[in-house]
């Protein structure tokens, strides 16, 4: 739909909006219609698996150079998040989880600024959701296997040496925010950055070359050209926001599973 | 551009972004799991055991290190005791070697002492047996001459008279005994 906003520029500006990210069907299967976000989606796990498969295959002492990078992500998670928030002694299951997240995330984050591909799947905000439903099974999962489900509600909702009527306050606090909330947050984190940042591109490549090439107002060169400058600063400022909300949503999922198993908060 | 947009409000909902697609939640979810699948099944052992293959590597370099170590620690011991016991063994000989050069010494000096002793008896005796030779010798010359002066003085001979000669005797042993 963006490639149709951009070939009707010619007759009025672009006006690049929610309606962009709605991609028509590529194909369908049965009644349901395939569109780019998903085929993009199954390739980054493909991707994904292929390449640390082949990565880590080899599993030398001294690494090649793609073990090398390979094992730099990896401990990279399993260092540098999970051990660091869920501890020395429990992180060890839960590296598969956070590693798929992180690198899953990833990929389809860096979707948005790959020429061609150009798509944050992300963005469509069903993705993020099924991973923060799943981030929110494993660390309820976690929690409630390590206290039991009352040792758990009781644990994540009645913060440690408060006693009396404050409780009655605090106690639908703690639950909204620590069970409720969280994978709403999850999602809304990481599908918001991800369309608005994918909307301020198109906002800013529309229009730079709506303004370069078919407008006749005389201030539209100058107007373009900033455009185009901006598009450029946000792409990179959009390098560093795709690797932090990938980190993020890795990071929040390891303090959650940690919290979840922490003996006493 | 327009028609797109009329066909977006048309759908209406469709166009929320807030409003997820159940056909995406579904297969974002199954192709995670998918792909957490694989992870756990291809990517996870072969880090993990990089690591642990290094962690034993790196383990088995410090055993030999410590055993290495620990040869060297026995070396310096026992050097060490060699040298104790050699500086022991020098100490044992400089006394014994101390204690012969005391005992030669000793030893020499009481040889000496009897040789002395012996060269000033030997000296005694000679000078005793020449003295007897001497008191012999003058004894018969003593009479001799006291005889002849005797007989000069008395004017008549009286050389070789045994009865001089008695008498010259006598008065010598009344000499020596007097001398004595």
């Amino acid at each position: 739909m963006s490639l149709a906003s951009t070939l009707s520029a010619s007759s009025s500006p672009p006006s690049p909006g929610p309606a962009d990210f709605n991609l028509p069907a590529i194909f369908e299967v049965g009644a349901l219609e395939v569109t780019k976000p998903m085929v993009l989606l199954a390739i980054s796990a493909v991707l994904i698996a292929l390449l640390f498969a082949a990565s880590a295959r080899p599993a030398a002492v001294v690494p090649g150079r793609l073990q090398f990078a390979g094992e730099m992500v990896y401990g990279f998670v399993r260092n540098g998040i999970a051990r660091d928030n869920i501890g020395s002694h429990d992180y060890q299951r839960f590296v598969p989880f956070l590693f798929a997240i992180f690198t899953f995330v990833f990929v389809n984050n860096y979707y948005g600024l790959i020429p061609v591909v150009q798509f944050p799947s992300m963005s469509h905000i069903g993705f993020p959701l099924a991973l923060a439903a799943i981030t929110w099974i494993v660390y309820n999962g976690a929690g409630i296997a390590r206290h039991g489900f009352l040792g758990y509600l009781k644990h994540e909702t009645v913060p440690s040496g408060m006693k009396g009527p404050i409780l009655v306050l605090l106690v639908p606090l703690e639950f909204l925010s620590n069970i409720l909330l969280r994978p709403v947050t999850l999602t809304l984190r990481l599908f918001a950055t991800m369309f608005a940042g994918h909307l301020l591109l198109l906002l800013f490549s529309l229009g730079a070359e709506y303004l370069l090439l078919h407008s006749e107002n005389t201030l539209a060169i100058p107007a373009g050209i900033a455009s185009a400058i901006l598009f450029v600063g946000i792409s990179f400022l959009e390098i560093l926001v795709m690797f932090l909300q990938a980190y993020v949503f890795t990071l929040l999922a390891s303090m959650y599973i940690g919290e979840a198993l922490a003996d006493e908060h | 551009m327009i028609s797109t947009r009329l066909v977006a409000a048309a759908e209406g909902e469709e166009l929320n972004p807030l409003i997820p697609h159940t056909a995406e939640i579904v297969l974002s979810a199954a192709v995670f799991l998918l792909l957490l699948v694989l992870i756990v099944k291809f990517v996870v052992p072969g880090f993990e055991k990089a690591y642990a293959a290094r962690t034993a590597e790196i383990e088995g370099g410090i055993e030999e290190a410590q055993a290495a170590q620990k040869e060297a620690q026995a070396a310096l011991e026992q050097y060490n005791a060699q040298l104790a016991e050699a500086r022991h063994d020098a100490a044992r000989i400089r006394e014994e070697a101390k204690e012969q050069g005391a005992q030669i010494l000793a030893e020499l000096r009481a040889d000496a002492q009897a040789e002395a002793q012996r060269i000033t008896s030997a000296a005694h005796a000679q000078v005793e047996a020449e003295r007897a030779q001497v008191v012999a010798q003058l004894k018969s010359e003593v009479g001799t001459l006291a005889t002849e002066l005797a007989s000069r003085i008395v004017g008549e001979a009286l050389t070789d008279d045994a009865r001089s000669q008695r008498t010259v005797e006598r008065f010598i042993a009344e000499l020596e005994e007097s001398a004595n």
